[in-house]
């Protein structure tokens, strides 16, 4: 079993959910509660990675990204080198790749809550950010445990962009789903076994966990 | 993996289209399908499916364009790292020939029973090459040993793990005394042309190469090449073999036969490959 690779994974799955869960946010209150007419573009945007496959993203951040066209000179002008091939390109590529994940479980959460219980909050004198803390978050806490967990799931079981962008380095880019794939290639299906199987337990597990805390969640909500 | 479709319709049906439109459409597709299919039985030998390393995905298309005109056959190709097609021949996977860039895996399907006993022919002999873009400022007259310089960041191969041309380019670094050096800045192509891509695209500083890919006329004009000496690593021996769960058995052999001939020989040179069959005659 590839330890390394599995840390990895955790490792761009835990990067990816912390940063959706504070990127995500703003994006779905927005989404949510916007009135703009036209809205519904930056909706269609946020989905693009539901519907697109792994090869377009990971297609343009090789080539679009890459060192021979602009937005990939200038990155490498602010940072010393390209994104394919560093973690820091896995991490950009999975972010953008898990959005939907998680601002569509954020959005619809906060959808759920009454907006008279908001208006109340601005009426009491809350500002829009103490209404969101003290009564839209908590109120929705749900759609937040949901989309975080999407996302890091999402992320574990990435493979597509990866395989594109990585260029397979060990305790880099070596993810452990490129692990099992090489593997699996190289005829060594009792690694491939060990680790696909360490795999499935752990997801099972995880979400199990989260979907019991987030039952448990959504009953605490229903009682009051 | 790249698909090469001769044969082939694509339908396209959104789940959105109400039942009736779509029985309407099937019942316009289905006819023109079958006809296709009964066009094709009438050919002398069908469509014949061929895995291919990657190292061919240039060759592999003119020969199949000469091979589709001289016999009115119709080739599906597909092409990807020579391991990965191993393993999914070994779990069943629908092809008739196999073009191996390492002769060890089809040998191992004659053994497995997959093939015929004795069957695998030497096609070609591959060999490597350092390649770097025509903008980088690499020496790569000096050899193997320009890739210590700070200024490269990141080198492509192929992943020597299931590619045979990975096993080469690692052997070559190994026998030059820099693998050490250097192996914490190797990309891994998942097979050969994507590790070509990666120094394309200019994302990786310099490549490890097949001669095949870098004349191909893709990368032909893009940039420059330095032969690795062929002391520095074991021949890549190629080989291909017709599995013996081929659909088109005969299409299958025909095509094999076609590999022999002289036009076929003279295109793989011109790639850059050696040719071990020729030498010996």
């Amino acid at each position: 079993m590839n330890w390394e690779a599995i840390a990895l994974s955790l490792k761009l799955a835990m990067c990816v959910a912390a940063i959706l869960l504070i990127a995500g946010m703003p994006i779905a209150y927005w989404v949510t509660f916007s009135r703009w007419r036209w809205k519904f573009l930056i909706e269609a945007i946020v989905a693009l990675p539901l519907v697109l496959p792994p090869t377009v993203l990971g297609y343009y951040i090789l080539v679009g990204l890459g060192p021979r066209n602009f937005p990939g000179k200038l990155w490498q002008s602010w940072f010393g080198h390209t994104l394919p091939f560093t973690f820091g390109g896995l991490l950009v590529a999975s972010v953008l790749y898990s959005l939907p994940f998680a601002v569509q479980p954020f959005s619809a959460g906060f959808e759920t809550v009454d907006r008279g219980l908001i208006e109340a909050a601005w009426t009491l004198g809350a500002s829009r950010l103490l209404t969101f803390f003290r009564v839209i978050l908590p109120l929705s806490a749900a759609g937040a445990i949901t989309g975080v967990v999407l996302s890091f799931a999402h992320t574990i079981g990435e493979f597509g962009v990866v395989l594109m962008v990585g260029g397979n380095i060990p305790g880099v880019t070596r993810t452990v789903s490129i692990d099992i794939y090489d593997q699996a290639q190289a005829g060594n299906y009792d690694a491939a076994n060990s680790t696909a199987l360490a795999l499935l337990l752990f997801s099972f597990l995880i979400l199990s966990i989260i979907y019991g805390i987030n039952r448990r969640a959504l009953s605490l909500w229903r009682k009051s | 993996m790249n698909q090469r479709l001769v044969h082939g319709s694509v339908v396209g049906a959104r789940h959105v289209v109400p039942l009736r439109l779509a029985a309407f459409a099937l019942a316009w597709v289905l006819p023109l399908q079958s006809a296709g299919a009964a066009q094709a039985v009438q050919k002398p030998c069908g469509v014949v499916t061929v895995a291919a390393a990657s190292d061919l995905i240039y060759a592999m298309n003119e020969i199949a364009a000469n091979f589709e005109k001289s016999t009115g056959c119709a080739l599906r190709v597909t092409t990807g790292s020579s391991g990965n097609f191993h393993s999914q021949i070994e779990n069943g996977a629908p092809f008739d020939v196999f073009f191996s860039a390492d002769i060890a895996y089809p040998k191992k399907l004659e053994t497995d029973g997959l093939a015929a006993a004795g069957s695998t022919y030497l096609y070609a002999v591959g060999k490597i090459v350092l390649w770097v873009r025509a903008d980088s400022r690499l020496d790569v007259g000096k050899g193997l040993a320009v890739l210590r310089n700070s200024s490269v960041k990141k080198i492509a191969i192929a992943n020597p793990q299931h590619a045979p041309y990975g096993r080469a380019a690692e052997e070559a670094l190994r026998a030059a005394g820099i693998y050490d050096a250097v192996k914490d800045r190797l990309v891994l192509g998942e097979n050969i042309s994507q590790a070509a891509q990666f120094a394309e695209s200019g994302n990786a500083d310099a490549g490890i190469l097949a001669l095949s890919l870098v004349r191909s006329p893709v990368l032909k004009d893009k940039g420059r090449s330095w032969p690795i000496p062929e002391k520095l690593y074991q021949p890549i021996q190629q080989g291909a073999v017709v599995l013996l769960a081929a659909r088109n058995l005969q299409g299958a052999q025909a095509f094999l036969d076609y590999i022999k001939t002289p036009a076929v020989a003279a295109l793989l040179e011109r790639y850059g490959f050696a040719l071990p069959a020729k030498e010996k005659t």
